[in-house]
């Protein structure tokens, strides 16, 4: 089929919506309207629900009545099945939105007799059909048909007129049928039914069992062509597509601290991008578990909601182990802004925890998620796999505008700066914990590994758990490299006795300067007072002398006055 | 083909089989129309039944065509199909009847001979 006019037909093509979580998205719209579709799988993957809910959501979502057409299960057996899954077949039923019809075939009472054709079963479908307008019809499992007559002939040219019919009667169907050895179906059904082909499949890897769907073919259509996983709850059928998400989700400026204040001045003083993702990895027991805390600490104070799941530890194990660093997560839970969901990673596949998570998020509509720690999904799956769930964890988290905080635990022969799970390229703050080993101590150092969109510290800080919660100190770069913990104090102690002595030697200075300013002081007063002295002395005897020297005018005035002598002679 | 229509109105004839012995036979053939198939197939019944079971059988036709819901009751995928519901237990034969000698293996007559 040339490209051009595989898209001329992708414009024309019609499609059905299913109404399955996730489905048409994959498929870009659901199933091909008016054509057949088949759907084949193993043994108890889900064909015969995928089906049903197609039918179910049909009848109820888009106003389009079905017809059940069981090869293989009563229709009491196919009623009661769906109804653990919410679906009222009955009320459908006498609604006239679904007819059920269970086409039985004992091989053992059937005898052949000649030439004869499927026309019984063509007239019973279009009566369902009919009888109820059906716009949509199932199949279930048509192979059985295989088992019932034995003239393969036969029944082979007439399969093929029936999916012809079922075309022209414009009705969508699916046609489900068992996964054979080498082709999709034990009877090569897909020959027929080839414009859409969907697989299902249970897997079990190392005792957890992961359900996939994957669009094989789909004539005329885009879609997805990864296996998606999915999940029967009891909602029914629901395939997650996460990863087509794209990364288009809107992004906050907005800051959240961390909970620790050293740790917020490490990045730029504001602690954590809102919406962003933070990966707290370190080795066994260097207090991932107790940065998380702090942080759900500080969300509940702010009054956020926090999810908080944990797969190692129980709820309350974990309260009390923080409430021994001074963190009591208690009255935030029974506020409600704290919820903790507690598995473990074991207990089912990853994308049971993938829809957990998402049930529980719809849930709660928390601010905040933490997940600790994440690479104990590792244990029985494949890292790839691990990966693209976190990825679609990180995705769905993100574009809800929800922080996520995971802790990562890694081996101590690993490299620090590779998380076992490789998901460090989701990350935007990633925070190492990593223990030093030094004179016989092991502490615990910190520091930001890298931190999107922020000028964050370089620095490594020593991380010490105290009975109120972490504090980051600074550390001492010494010849010998990092120094912590008693080396530290060692160092801290000398540094502080070298400033004592320093303080002193000021002082002792000062002091010196002081006395010597006052001796001169005293000085300068003494010869003050000297030469004060010596000065009204002198102003005495000037004036003595002044004193002296109008006394003797006067006197010779006054002997001039008596001898009458001349007024011009001179005084003296 | 009169002879067909005739049977089929002689249904309701048929329908209190409790009341016959267990050497009554009541036969039904579903068809779908009068096609080849269904023309030979009666044709083939009548002629079995007379050389068999003469005058201890009744024969009833069901179109599927004017009777489409009458068709689940015995699970009716194949046509024509011949079910015998008395004797029990129900037997049922599809195709056009002309292999004779399996018609009177799936009806249990080979036996009786």
């Amino acid at each position: 089929m040339s490209r051009s006019s595989n898209t001329l037909l992708n414009k024309n093509l019609q499609k059905s919506p299913t109404g399955i979580q996730g489905f048409d998205e994959i498929t870009c719209g659901g199933l091909p309207t008016g054509r057949p579709t088949l759907i084949c799988g193993g043994a108890g993957c889900g064909k015969t629900l995928f089906g049903m809910e197609f039918l179910v959501r049909g009848a109820t979502q888009f106003n389009e009545p079905g017809v059940f057409v069981s090869f293989e299960e009563t229709n009491e057996e196919l009623t009661q099945n769906v109804a653990s899954l919410g679906f009222d077949l009955d009320q459908l039923i006498r609604q006239k939105k679904i007819a059920l019809d269970h086409v039985h075939i004992e091989r053992s009472e059937i005898e052949e007799t000649g030439e004869y054709d499927l026309e019984g079963l063509f007239i019973r479908l279009g009566y369902a059909i009919d009888s109820i307008g059906a716009k949509r019809v199932v199949l279930d499992t048509i192979e059985s048909l295989f088992a019932g007559l034995p003239n393969q002939l036969i029944l082979r040219a007439e399969l093929r007129r029936l999916f012809r019919w079922l075309k022209v009667k414009g009705v969508t169907a699916i046609i489900t049928g068992e996964r054979g050895e080498a082709t999709l179906t034990r009877q090569g059904l897909e020959e027929y039914v080839s414009d859409c082909v969907i697989m299902l499949d249970h897997r079990v890897t190392e005792q957890t069992s992961t359900r996939r769907l994957r669009v094989v073919k789909y004539r005329g259509s885009i879609h997805g062509t990864n296996e998606y996983p999915f999940l029967i709850d009891e909602n029914g059928f629901s395939i997650l597509p996460v990863t087509s998400l794209g990364l288009k989700h809107s992004i906050s400026n907005e800051r959240i601290s961390s909970g620790i204040i050293a740790l917020d001045k490490m990045l730029e003083g504001k602690g954590y991008y809102r919406g962003s993702t933070i990966l707290i990895s370190g080795t066994a027991g260097v207090g991932k578990t107790s940065i998380s805390a702090h942080f759900a600490e500080a969300a509940c104070k702010r009054g956020e909601r926090v999810l908080y799941f944990c797969f190692e530890e129980s709820p309350n194990q974990l309260m009390r182990n923080m409430l021994s660093i001074g963190i009591d997560l208690k009255p935030w839970v029974e506020k409600g802004l704290l919820q903790f969901q507690a598995t473990r990673p074991t207990f089912y596949g990853l994308e049971m925890h993938l829809s957990a998570t998402h049930k529980a998020v719809n849930g709660f509509k928390p601010h905040i998620v933490i997940m600790d720690p994440i690479n104990t999904f590792i244990i029985g799956e494949k890292e790839i796999e691990v990966k693209i769930m976190l990825m679609r964890i990180v995705d769905y988290l993100k574009s809800n505008q929800i922080t996520a905080l995971f802790t990562s635990l890694t081996s101590g022969e690993n490299s620090f700066e590779q998380t076992d799970v490789g998901i460090s390229s989701l990350i935007d703050t990633w925070l190492l914990l990593r223990d030093i080993e030094l004179s016989g101590e092991r502490n615990r150092g910190m520091y930001v590994l890298k931190s999107r969109g922020m000028a964050h510290s370089n620095q490594i800080r020593e991380f010490i758990l105290t009975d109120h919660g972490v504090e980051l100190q600074e550390v001492y770069i010494g010849a010998n490299g990092v120094l912590t913990g008693s080396a530290r104090i060692a160092q801290e102690a000398n540094e502080s006795a070298e400033m004592l002595t320093r303080k002193q030697d000021i002082e002792r200075i000062k002091r010196d300067i002081d006395r010597k300013r006052k001796s001169l002081e005293a000085q300068i007063i003494a010869l003050q007072t000297n030469f004060e002295s010596e000065e009204s002395e002198a102003i005495k005897m000037i004036e003595t002398e002044q004193d002296s020297i109008k006394r003797l005018e006067q006197d010779k005035i006054e002997m001039a006055e008596s001898r009458k002598a001349d007024d011009d002679s001179p005084a003296i | 083909m009169k002879e067909m229509k005739e049977k089929s109105k002689s249904r309701t004839d048929a329908a209190t089989p409790d009341t016959f012995d267990n050497d009554k036979w009541v036969l039904r053939l579903y068809v779908a129309g009068q096609s080849p198939k269904a023309l030979t197939a009666f044709a083939n019944l009548k002629k079995i039944c007379d050389e068999q079971l003469e005058g201890k059988y009744s024969i009833e036709v069901i179109d599927l065509l004017i009777n489409p819901q009458l068709g689940s009751e015995y699970q009716i995928l194949a046509l024509p199909t011949l079910v015998r519901k008395l004797p029990v237990p129900v037997r049922k034969i599809i195709g056009d009847l002309s292999n004779t000698e399996r018609v009177l293996v799936g009806l249990d007559l080979l036996q009786t001979n």
